[in-house]
């Protein structure tokens, strides 16, 4: 059906995209790598000079890096565990007949539209906080004393945070998915007499395994750059706490002015996010076929 | 029988899931409801509810360190981010719905692909860049940024959507001799707007919730409410109404927005994977 013509004209108008998102990937990057080579400092730029790897010596050997990345990790983990149970939980209850639906699924997925710095500084001062937040309160109220959640526990507090805002996504995906589960289906299954805990491992759970891996890979990307949420309540600390590898990299870039070890952190964080990418683009490619 | 045994799960499903979505509501509620207090009242948390409703914080939000700015450069760099990603991702997704070549799907991919690069790779040269070309804490910088970031978002769920328009359609029109131009105007673009307006709203969702380079290109100048609002983490005193009416005035559009555009929501941000 395409003409010689059509497909001058199709790549005429694809040539834009493609030539800003291949500049857009390609330039930093290279900058991104060569910047991990050097020694370049802003605040000594007299004394920079291509150094091979040291930069990535000095980073995969500070302590700080370790803990980053391990931080990261159960960030990721944590926030991905809550988000999907609870949300395959919220999904099945608001999945019934129930009065208000539209309003519970409004108030449901409300967090996901609220802009990061605003739900990690309500939770932070609101809250969380040890003298004029809620949970200081309900603590007092019932004569436990009150918990200093950032300052204590400053990484659950931010998966805590992270969770509040991704579940609603969860939530509205495997709703979504759970919708499109045939009603005769679910009817026959009971009809069969099958209980509730059968009909979910061997009806539900299965229909819903493709939105729960949409929803793991999705979020994970998201979750693998999680720095805001951070940014505004714990500056990473205490020390090096509930720092993760972005909140690392802003350190020792925008602060210390390292160009070449915040770079060669850099290099290292693309490399983490690739290895997960390399499946969601599988599983994405695959319904695409479908 | 069965039916009283039926309204009575149903009363019970129905107090639960109240119940559930009011607790994960309540940060949004409690905001609000603190950005209509006094500084004093916001404090007392033992009373839910205030003695009087205030619109003070409101106003000294504003007077304080000029609200409506930081408002407008939201608004600035969402709709400008998202009409260029616009401009650049229709014609791109018409071609590669209507005129596929055995190199689209990894064309599609690649593009999918960018959106995978953690943005910390790219922190340091972005930031030299937009240093030397002195467009830290510039508007246009930032539209451009999150423009790139989005794009191939807004490209993959365009696509999707013009893949449900029927070919057959477009073939008719060609036989009536319609050319390429028109057919674009007349029978694509009339069928294409409710998708172009849906990937348009989650667009600008996204773009004004985004959080890492509106912190990190911007300071005081252009600086959006995401940057704006992370002004407050340095407590002053009392501030906690204060701080709530900031939030709620940065929520509010997007909220309704959000509210809005849900149905669509779905299938943009998993592109196209659950619909």
């Amino acid at each position: 059906m395409a003409t010689r013509q059509t497909r001058t004209l199709a790549r005429i108008m694809s040539a834009p995209s493609i030539i800003v998102l291949f500049v857009w990937m390609i330039v930093p990057l290279v900058l991104t790598l060569w910047y991990s080579l050097q020694r370049y400092n802003l605040n000594y730029p007299e004394r920079a000079g291509f150094v091979w790897f040291r930069n990535y010596y000095f980073f995969l050997t500070d302590p700080a890096f370790i803990q980053a990345i391990s931080n990261t990790l159960i960030l990721v983990i944590g926030v991905l565990v809550i988000t999907v149970v609870g949300g395959i939980l919220l999904a099945l209850l608001l999945d019934q007949p129930i009065w208000g639906q539209g309003i519970v699924r409004l108030l449901v997925i409300a967090p996901f539209f609220v802009m990061p710095t605003v739900s990690a500084l309500v939770w932070k001062n609101m809250l969380m906080h040890p003298q004029y937040g809620i949970f200081a309160w309900i603590s007092t109220s019932l004569g436990i004393k009150p918990v200093s959640w950032l300052t204590d526990y400053p990484l659950l507090s931010v998966i805590i945070i992270t969770a509040w805002e991704w579940l609603p996504f969860a939530t509205l995906i495997l709703l979504t998915a759970l919708q499109s589960l045939d009603e005769d289906q679910k009817e026959a299954s009971e009809m069969d007499g099958a209980n509730f805990i059968n009909r979910f491992i061997y009806i539900i759970l299965p229909h819903l395994s493709r939105a729960i891996t949409v929803v793991i890979l999705i979020e994970t990307i998201f979750l693998l750059g999680i720095f805001a949420e951070i940014f505004v309540t714990t500056q990473g600390g205490p020390g090096y706490a509930s720092t993760n590898l972005p909140f690392l990299v802003y350190v020792q870039a925008l602060l210390n002015y390292d160009v070449g070890g915040a770079s060669a952190g850099g290099v290292i964080a693309v490399i983490l996010a690739n290895i997960v990418a390399i499946f969601l683009i599988r599983i994405v490619g695959k319904n695409l076929d479908a | 029988m069965a039916r009283a045994a039926s309204t009575q799960r149903k009363v019970t499903v129905t107090v639960a899931a109240w119940i559930v979505s009011l607790i994960i509501f309540f940060p949004i509620l409690w905001t609000i409801l603190t950005s209509f207090k006094t500084e004093g009242d916001a404090i007392n948390i033992s009373h839910f509810f205030q003695t009087a409703w205030s619109i003070e914080s409101y106003f000294e939000v504003q007077s304080r360190s000029d609200y409506f700015r930081h408002f407008f450069n939201s608004v600035i760099i969402a709709i400008g981010s998202t009409v260029l990603a616009l401009l650049i991702a229709v014609p791109a997704a018409w071609a590669m719905a209507f005129a596929p070549t055995p190199k689209t799907r990894d064309l599609m991919m690649w593009m999918l692909s960018t959106k995978m690069m953690p943005a910390v790779g790219v922190l340091v040269p972005i930031y030299l860049i937009f240093k030397t070309l002195g467009l830290l804490d510039n508007v246009w910088g930032l539209m451009i940024i999150l423009m790139l970031i989005n794009l191939p978002i807004v490209i993959w769920m365009l696509y999707t959507y013009f893949k449900e328009i029927p070919v057959d359609i477009l073939e008719a029109a060609r036989m009536d001799g319609a050319t390429l131009g028109k057919e674009l105007v007349y029978v694509l673009v009339p069928m294409a707007v409710p998708g172009i307006a849906s990937t348009m709203l989650l667009n600008i969702i996204l773009a004004w919730n985004e959080a890492f380079w509106t912190l990190n290109l911007t300071a005081a100048k252009a600086a959006p409410l995401t940057a704006f609002i992370a002004s407050y983490s340095s407590p002053e005193g009392l501030f906690w109404a204060k701080l709530s009416a900031a939030s709620t005035l940065a929520i509010a559009p997007i909220l309704v927005l959000g509210w809005i555009s849900q149905k669509q929501l779905v299938r943009g941000l998993t592109f196209g994977a659950v619909k």
